[in-house]
């Protein structure tokens, strides 16, 4: 997580249920960057928030609000 | 002039052609490397794949894309795992919001013991996904009725079960199958049971469309060697359907001549 900026304050946090297991992640940060700290193609996976599915192309726009539920799948083995 | 053998019929589901009547899974591989390998050497163009969590750990293996290239194969995205119509339809999407297609493969289970379909659940989530686009192959049970009700909610190829998922038993109730071909339009494709090539071969013999199978490879000493033999299994059982098959008969009947012998 990177601190944030400029008034020497220590990161907000806001808490989100990431795949079920809650987790602490740096205020302003947005599912692109979520993605990115956790290593995942954006192509890779599909991010539903909130019971919503987030369109590909709106992960960088969208910020990780405290409270949200947010489950990344992929495709894996299956008959 | 050379004797042919009568063509068959294209391959046709939902307006595409596919090369293979062979559909396989890609689940319960003993590793990625196998698994690609047997799918080669199965000759199955459509290919299905299940909707789970992201392992954040990374302690299981990453998504099977990056081992099954969509250009090579046609991705079919499952319900697997899911017991509600409601479940079945937030898969569906995620499936379908990952880019490859909008078809689906849906499966509602109803029983644990047996894995058996949710017929009713299977049918309200049909409607759904058809009215939202979806190009629907839904698994049920070997039951006419249910069948014809998929049909007319517009799935695209009705999938009923040789026999409980996972079991190997083969295709346990024939009759319902070729009644269920007799009387749908769409292709039949049995989902489901197939332990071995006889099974495979038997199945299409019943004149279904295709079959649609995992365990049999998966779970074979060798499944690239178990791949193979349903690619032919398939290929041979439809073979037989085309060529029209004799009649039994429960007494001999000679194949040399009677007459002409000596005395």
């Amino acid at each position: 997580m990177t601190a944030s900026k400029g008034d020497g304050m220590p990161p907000a946090n806001v808490s989100i249920v990431l795949n079920g297991e809650r987790r602490r992640v740096a205020a302003g940060l947005t599912v692109a960057g979520l993605l990115r700290s956790l290593e995942l193609e954006p192509g890779m996976v599909v991010v539903e928030r909130n019971r919503e599915i987030l369109a590909r192309d709106a992960v960088g726009a969208t910020a990780v609000e405290d409270g949200d539920r947010i489950e990344l799948v992929h495709f894996v083995g299956g008959g | 002039m050379e004797m042919t053998s009568r063509p068959d019929r294209p391959f046709v589901i939902g307006g595409r052609t596919f090369t293979s009547r062979l559909i396989v899974g890609t689940g319960k591989y003993r590793t990625n490397r196998e698994m690609v390998a047997a799918i080669r050497a199965s000759g199955a163009e459509m290919v299905t794949v299940a909707v789970r969590r992201v392992d954040l750990d990374r302690s299981v293996e990453e998504g099977i894309l990056h081992h099954l290239d969509p250009a090579e194969f046609f991705l079919l995205p499952n319900t697997a795992g899911c017991y509600t119509a409601a479940d079945a339809l937030r898969y569906a999407r995620l499936g379908r919001a990952a880019g490859l297609n909008d078809w689906v493969k849906l499966e509602v289970i109803g029983d644990e013991r047996t894995l058996l379909p949710d017929t009713a659940a299977t049918l309200e989530a049909a409607v759904e996904l058809v009215a939202e686009g979806f190009k629907v192959m839904a698994y049920t049970n070997d039951d006419l009725i249910t069948a014809l009700r998929l049909e007319d909610a517009g799935c695209v190829a009705v999938m009923p079960l040789a026999s409980p998922i996972g079991s190997g038993l083969g295709v346990v109730n024939p009759y319902y199958i070729r009644e269920i071909k007799r009387r749908l339009s769409v292709p039949i494709i049995v989902d489901a049971g197939v332990g071995t090539a006889s099974d495979a071969c038997v199945t299409m013999e019943q004149g279904v469309d295709g079959v649609l199978m995992n365990t049999a490879i998966a779970a074979a000493e060798d499944p690239v060697g178990m791949a193979r033999a349903m690619k032919l299994a398939v290929l041979a059982g439809r073979d037989a359907f085309l060529a029209g098959r004799m009649e039994a008969r429960e007494i001999a009947v000679p194949s040399s001549p009677r007459g002409g012998m000596l005395e």
